[in-house]
């Protein structure tokens, strides 16, 4: 009898493998922090409003998961995925599981986040991967949603009174650090984009600067340049502090209740 | 109120609204509940979150209540009641005539 062997670290999978675990990590990791303001929400509405956004992201999450689960062969589902890996192994960004915040924080991480999924599911409906492609034209719609959602916000409390413009500010600064990783392409996405397989997101950034520039200048917000960059390191498997808190709390039941159902 | 004092109201609380769905081409909008938003693009917006997440409509409409003026229950028996024994106002009161066409 051959003792178990325990799965793969997530840098050892096949590049596809690892390209949609990414896709996953960042929709499932974003669903769970904005699973955080549901019935504490500001408004009955607003709750409602952003558990949906949520639930599109699960959705995508449990696709993508499921398809990876798939490619790896290895006998590991969407939940063995969701809830049987520890915190190096996740390779969502880092922008995705920073801390809600206040309600602005949460609405500058949900601009920069939609906006770069617009684009990129806005590409990735022409992947070769046609799981990917098919993946990517059902989410994009629900992404265009999700964007303008958030820039709706982004302009009524930038455009507001002048303690809602001081916290929208601050929002933008306190997620502008955890931008640039989005845009930051390694040798596996470009390789893969070289497949026609991924997207390299380096080439996304110009339209999203273009579309988030014009939400901020409609808010008589700024940009600040020259803040802090954070070092990044989410693709792999370096995350920031309170992400192992997130885990947590989102695999506790599973790990406790292996298999558990209701 | 005035002007002013009615933005106030509204920044303060937010005005409720009235919804109204379509759930398909052909048929006309109803009433399905209301919500509360700070201005018609909102009350638009969150009422698709709430009101057509299960693929309830093709089309909503989204009225200030402020702005619908509604009958009055006090006024149920002056309005209503007289219709009560007035069976000759509905169609199946008459008898066709042998004969008539396209009716």
């Amino acid at each position: 009898m051959t003792a178990p062997t325990l799965p793969a670290s997530t840098m050892e999978l096949a590049p596809t493998v690892q390209y949609v675990l990414r896709l996953g990590d960042d929709a499932l990791v974003l669903a769970q922090r904005l699973g955080e303001w549901s019935a504490k929400a500001p408004e009955l509405e607003e709750d409602v409003a952003l558990t949906n956004i949520a639930l599109d992201l699960l959705g995508q999450a449990r696709a993508l998961l499921s398809y990876a689960g798939r490619l790896e062969d290895a006998g590991r589902d969407e939940d063995a995925l969701a809830f049987l890996r520890d915190e190096r192994d996740w390779v969502n960004v880092q922008l995705v599981e920073q801390p809600g915040g206040d309600f602005a924080d949460t609405i500058a991480r949900q601009l920069f986040f939609s906006a770069y999924q617009y684009e990129l599911y806005g590409r990735l409906v022409d992947s070769a991967d046609e799981t990917l492609a098919a993946v990517a034209a059902k989410a994009v719609k629900e992404v265009a949603y999700h964007r303008d959602h958030a820039a709706r916000w982004v302009v009524r409390l930038g455009d507001g009174t002048e303690i809602s413009h001081a916290r929208m500010q601050a929002g933008l600064e306190r997620m502008w650090p955890y931008v640039g990783e989005l845009f930051d392409s390694d040798e596996l996405e470009r390789g893969l984009a070289g497949q026609r397989i991924a997207v390299d997101s380096a080439k996304l950034r110009a339209p999203w600067r273009h579309f988030v520039d014009e939400v901020v200048a409609e808010a008589t917000l700024s940009i600040t340049e020259g803040l802090w960059t954070a070092p990044g390191g989410g693709r792999r498997g370096i995350h920031t502090e309170s992400f192992g808190y997130l885990l947590a709390e989102m695999q506790h039941l599973h790990r406790s209740h292996p298999g558990g159902r209701w | 109120m005035t002007e002013p004092e009615v933005k106030e109201q509204a920044r303060r609380e937010w005005p409720l609204w009235e919804v109204f769905v379509r759930s398909k081409r052909g048929l006309s909008h109803g009433h399905v509940g209301s919500l509360h938003a700070a201005d018609p693009e909102m009350a638009l917006r969150m009422a698709r979150d709430v009101y057509t997440r299960r693929q309830e409509g093709v089309s909503i409409w989204v009225v200030p209540a402020a702005s619908i003026t509604a009958s009055s229950p006090d006024e149920k028996d002056p309005f209503f009641d007289p219709a009560g024994d007035k069976v000759y106002r509905h169609p199946t009161f008459y008898d066709l005539p042998e004969g008539v066409e396209h009716l």
